[in-house]
């Protein structure tokens, strides 16, 4: 095969998964128009029309037909979905009905005006936001749009028409959509709107002089062709790839844009999608914190700044460093991109100077092999305003007036000096004292200092005394290298100042994630890492916190886990489980429900979800962009601990699955034959009773019957094994526990074992005067009785099977020994084990007495154990704890 | 009672296992009682209303009612000693069946000799005999009427509750008491959840008169039900 032709695995792939999740997404469908009036709602009605005869169910969610005669006709015939009225603070607005479409389900719905901002309360703040969901729905969409609310058209429109865009899409929106450009020539145009086709009286009037102007409609003309072509391209491209046509990346480029606080920045990142369209790359957005904190009306214009970025499909990274060239530049490099953006500066400061050149210039001088383009950016709003100036608070007010007070101090000291070291030593002094003063205040305090003392040594003690003027050259070379070394000093003290404080914010983060995986991993089950989780994340953020997991009954819902520290309510249940369906953040500060008390983010690991995890801030404000990074990555990790061991739990279920096959496969192997050997001994040695005739060899007679006597007490001990074996799997065993003399219980055992226990010499060895036990009789029977069958099965005939006890204050032990071959090392841990058999074990043990032996003694608290006895031989000890001495007997004697 | 042949003992077994009641018939037959049998407890109740039984061999598990259920509305009217048919595990519904009037039990699998001795001993308590003031058992000796126990030829010193549990007993030889009945006549209503007095006492019964105390042959221990003296 062609190499050249080959398609790249990976973008097969991801067209795999397109076409996937295409076949499960409905179809969205926009008519697009340069303006209002082309005619965009009536050529929907249209298409919807051929659609109905077609055969296809088609709905209307949302058309507006402005009244319009022609548009009015073709809604005829078509079921309508009814508005949903919303009240808000007095005033009544009509939407579509979201829910009432997801319950119909119909194959087509028509949604006009997708652009629309739904009234308040309403589930999404935007009407594509319902589509989209619609759309994910699986229902087919069509809609209409203009090109002016293209999130990434939107500047230019402004630019052409000067008329502010309030409702814009974002282009992330229209992904995947398919576009008809519903075109008019602007001449046309403008004859319906003289008409009164598109605005009725004096709006039409007004309308036509100042939107609908012909340049205007000839420039918005233009945009929306150029939009609807790129998107045709974009289809070709996907069909190219798929094809396995030509080279899908034209050139692998990645591109980075800087984003700050700035209103330019807006204009920065659209101009970066539009790059980056063309390109067909990928682009990251970078913001930079620095150490100063931004005031809060920075803070917002940069959140809007990042969801721009963020809607328009660029990615987000967020990192913290004193200078924003080197921030900027790590990131880059980090991501391997290829192209930087940056804005052009519009003016130069004196400060830049100082700093070592502008943003700009650093970036230019550091960026090695990444292009940067410097972009003029034009601001949206008002002028361009100057970076904020440092803020005098609390602690700048005290470094003020350390810097004054040391500068007297010294003042005061050199005057002390001077005789002693002349004038030109004194202003090492000086400067010896604002570099200490720079480990210690801001920037600004430590230049004041330098130039104060600068001013100083010249006023007091460079002759001539207290006039500014310097006679001799010396001294005025002197002069100058002081205050360009004290500047520079306390300049670059500030700096490490300034880094420091950004290493200990970046350290803050690393050390609370830290933190929280190292909780995390400490958690013995699922139930502690859930409580952890709740209480770390409610420490870190302030917030009470619930976590909702997936119903274990798998109906696809939520269930809240009991012990979340926030209760949440009817209504933010509601939003959880969206947040979990769709697999998107949903409440507070988000697009979806933003009037929800909390914020509710799904635990997603790739595809999979674990559930939703649920904040209310204890406080009103509004994370700010490192608060909320933050969260984002507790939220991811949390997501792959509780993914985890969701896998954990899934493979340990598969374990115990196959685990308990293998048992029932050994029950199964080991019963039949168990069952098999006596029935046999049975059937064989019965029908040769019957063929004997009357009164025949008395004494084959007398083996036959003892034969069948052998077997089924064989088969009558196996049943009741098993019985015992059900009654302990079953987990209801009830004990009995009385008190009980142990002798008595080894009398009782040896009686019931005469016969079997005839060919080895037991050896009974308890003391006399153990104390009283308290232990269920029955089981404890069984016990010794299983432990003396296992010795006599064991061992050959006239081994010596002892029996003994030994009392400790806390237990008592009863050991049962043989001095038999002993037990295989190897089989030593597996003994108590179900259905184990020892290699090369005698026949006629079934594999579960030993193991009814560990469950009976653990049953009742106690323990068994076997070893190999030094003499040669096997020992078994059961030991069971002692209880206080029961209550003595009452004294009636 | 001009009949010189000795008149057979009439025996009702209540069972609904086929095979069971055929082996029981057999056996019983061979030995000289006369049987009928019931499938279950209403049929089983009616006969023995019918054939006024000289003892009652009860199955506990039987398909209509609960054993304990036919033993019960069985002693509203008739005193006919029941021997009890169970199996292992079954030590609460033996113990609740000997507390409700059964005699004593076997469990299955039984064999020929253990039932019938059973079911003599059973018999016998409802005979009328003349007071025995003496019980015996091997070397041991109680005589009811001086309150003395001797081993051979010797006197075994008893205290008085060792003497009175000894003598609950032998009274009862070869029927098996269970620890609620034996007690609440030794030592009162209060005392039946003390059973580790039975353990003493009968340990010290056991010192005092088993040749073997670790090895009893005459004061057995029935596990989880009670303790049966036996005669040898």
């Amino acid at each position: 095969m062609n190499e050249r032709t080959r398609p790249n695995p990976d973008v097969l792939l991801a067209a795999i998964q397109k076409t996937e999740a295409d076949r499960q997404r409905g179809r969205l469908k926009v008519f697009l128009g340069m303006s209002p009036g082309v005619g965009k709602t009536f050529a929907m009605l249209e298409a919807a029309r051929r659609e109905l005869a077609a055969g296809r169910e088609v709905v209307i969610g949302y058309v507006e037909t402005h009244g319009r005669k022609e548009t009015d006709a073709l809604t005829q015939g078509l079921p309508a979905i009814p508005r949903r009225t919303v009240e808000y603070r007095g005033v009544t607005f009509t939407e579509m009905d979201l829910d009432a479409i997801l319950a119909r389900r119909p194959q087509l719905v028509l949604v006009d005006e997708f652009a629309h901002t739904n009234a308040p309360g309403s589930r999404h703040p935007k009407r594509y936001q319902d589509v989209t969901e619609l759309v994910a729905a699986g229902l087919d969409v069509y809609t209409t749009l203009n090109i002016q609310h293209v999130e990434s058209r939107a500047e230019a429109v402004r630019q052409i028409t000067a008329a502010a865009i309030r409702e814009t899409v974002p282009d992330t929106a229209l992904d995947g959509a398919e576009f008809e450009l519903v075109d008019l020539t602007p001449e046309e145009l403008r004859a319906r709107l003289a008409a009164g086709k598109v605005y009725l009286g004096q709006a039409a009037q007004a309308a036509q002089e100042n939107f609908f102007r012909p340049g205007n409609l000839a420039a918005l003309r233009e945009l929306a062709l150029r939009f609807a072509a790129e998107h045709v391209g974009q289809d070709v491209l996907a069909y190219r790839q798929a094809a396995g046509i030509g080279d899908p990346w034209k050139s692998g480029q990645r591109l980075v844009v800087a984003v700050g606080p700035s209103p330019t920045s807006a204009a920065l990142v659209r101009w970066t999608k539009r790059l980056a369209g063309e390109l067909q790359a990928p682009w990251y957005a970078v913001y930079v914190e620095l150490p100063q904190p931004l005031n809060p009306s920075a803070t917002a214009r940069l959140a809007k700044n990042l969801t721009l970025a963020r809607e328009l499909g660029g990615q987000i990274i967020h990192t913290t460093d004193a200078a924003v060239a080197r921030g900027i530049l790590r990131v880059a490099r980090e991501q391997n991109a290829t192209q930087l953006v940056v804005g052009k500066p519009l003016s130069t400061s004196w400060l830049d100077w100082l700093r070592g050149g502008s943003l700009l210039d650093q970036l230019i001088r550091l960026s090695g092999n990444i292009d940067v383009h410097a972009v003029r950016a034009e601001g949206e709003t008002g002028p361009f305003q100057r970076p904020e100036w440092p803020r005098f608070d609390s602690f700048s007010f005290q470094g003020w007036g350390l810097a004054v007070g040391v500068v007297a101090g010294v003042t005061g000291l050199n005057g002390l000096l001077q005789h002693q070291l002349g004038y030109q030593s004194l202003a090492l002094v000086y400067l010896f004292s604002v570099v200490a003063l720079a480990m210690f205040v801001g920037r600004w305090p430590t230049l004041l200092a330098a130039t104060l003392t600068a001013l100083l040594w010249d006023f007091l003690f460079v002759p001539p005394v207290f006039t500014f003027r310097i006679s001799e050259t010396t001294d005025l070379m002197l002069f100058l290298t002081y205050f360009a070394v004290a500047l520079a000093m306390g300049h670059l003290a500030a700096r490490l100042r300034a880094e420091q404080t950004a290493e200990r914010r970046r350290e803050e983060r690393a050390t609370a994630l830290y933190l929280l995986t190292r909780e995390l991993a400490n958690a013995t089950d699922f139930t502690d890492l859930l409580a952890i989780i709740i209480r770390e994340v409610g420490k870190t953020f302030r917030a009470e916190v619930a976590i909702n997991l997936p119903d274990e009954a798998g109906t696809g819902g939520l269930t809240r886990y009991f012990a979340s520290s926030w209760a949440m309510s009817e209504k933010e249940e509601g939003v959880a489980d969206w947040a979990f369906r769709r697999q998107q953040p949903a409440g507070r500060s988000t697009d979806t429900l933003p009037s929800a008390e909390g914020l509710h983010l799904p635990l997603l690991v790739t595809d999979r979800i674990g559930g939703v995890l649920s904040l209310r801030f204890r406080e009103a404000a509004e994370l700010d962009s490192a608060q909320r990074d933050l969260l984002e990555a507790f939220v991811r990790q949390i997501a792959l601990v509780v993914d985890r061991q969701r896998l954990r739990t899934t493979v340990q279920e598969a374990k115990l699955l196959a685990e308990s096959e293998r048992l029932s496969k050994a029950l199964l192997n080991s019963i039949s034959h168990e069952l098999r050997t006596p029935i046999a001994a049975i059937t064989s040695a019965s029908s040769g009773l019957v063929d004997l005739g009357e009164a025949e060899n008395p004494a084959l007679r007398r083996v036959l019957t003892g034969e069948i006597r052998t077997a089924a007490t064989r088969l009558n001990r196996l049943v009741g094994n098993l019985l015992d074996m059900t009654r302990l799997e079953s987990g209801h065993m009830k004990l009995r526990r009385e008190w009980c003399d142990l002798a008595d219980l080894v009398s009782v055992a040896l009686r019931q074992l005469e016969r079997e226990l005839t060919r080895h010499v037991i050896i009974n060895q308890l003391p006399p005067g153990l104390p009283l036990v308290q232990i269920d009789f029955v089981l404890m029977e069984q016990v010794l009785v299983n432990l003396l069958l296992n010795a006599a099965l064991h061992t050959p005939s006239g081994t010596r099977v002892t029996i003994s006890a030994e009392v400790s204050p806390k237990d008592i032990a009863i050991i049962v020994a043989d001095n038999g071959p002993g037990i295989a090392p190897e089989a030593l841990p597996h003994l108590f084990d179900k259905f184990y058999r020892a290699p090369g074990a005698a026949a006629g043990g079934s594999g579960l007495g030993l193991s009814i032996v560990r469950g009976f003694v653990d049953a009742q608290g106690g323990q068994v154990s076997a070893q190999n006895r030094h003499g040669g031989g096997a020992e078994f000890t059961v030991r069971l704890p002692l209880q206080a001495a029961p209550p003595s007997l009452e004294a009636n004697e | 009672m001009s009949d010189p042949v000795p008149k057979p003992t009439i025996a009702l077994i209540i069972d609904d296992e086929v095979q069971i009641r055929r082996l029981l018939r057999l056996t019983l037959e061979a030995n000289g009682y006369k049987v009928f049998e019931a499938v279950d407890g209403q049929s089983g109740l009616l006969e023995a209303g019918q054939r006024r039984p000289e003892v009652v061999l009860l199955d506990l598990g039987l398909p209509d009612m609960d054993g304990l259920t036919v033993l019960k509305r069985l002693r509203e009217w008739s005193r006919v000693p029941v021997v009890v048919l169970s199996v292992r595990d079954q030590e609460e519904d033996k113990i609740a069946a000997l507390d409700h009037g059964a005699d004593d039990y076997v469990t299955k699998p039984f064999s020929t000799g253990e039932l019938l001795a059973r079911l003599r001993v059973a018999q016998r308590h409802t005979q009328p005999t003349p007071e025995t003031a003496v019980f015996r058992s091997g070397e041991v000796a109680v005589d009811f009427v001086r309150r003395v126990v001797s081993r051979g030829s010797q006197e075994v010193k008893l205290t008085a509750t060792e003497y009175s549990l000894l003598a609950l007993l032998a009274r009862h030889a070869g029927r098996v008491m269970t620890h609620r009945q034996l007690l609440t006549d030794v030592w009162g209503p209060n005392a039946v959840e003390h059973t580790h007095y039975l353990r003493v006492y009968v340990a010290h019964l056991r010192e005092k008169l088993e040749a073997d105390a670790n090895q009893p042959k005459l004061l057995i221990t029935e596990a989880g039900v009670g303790y049966r003296l036996i005669e040898l």
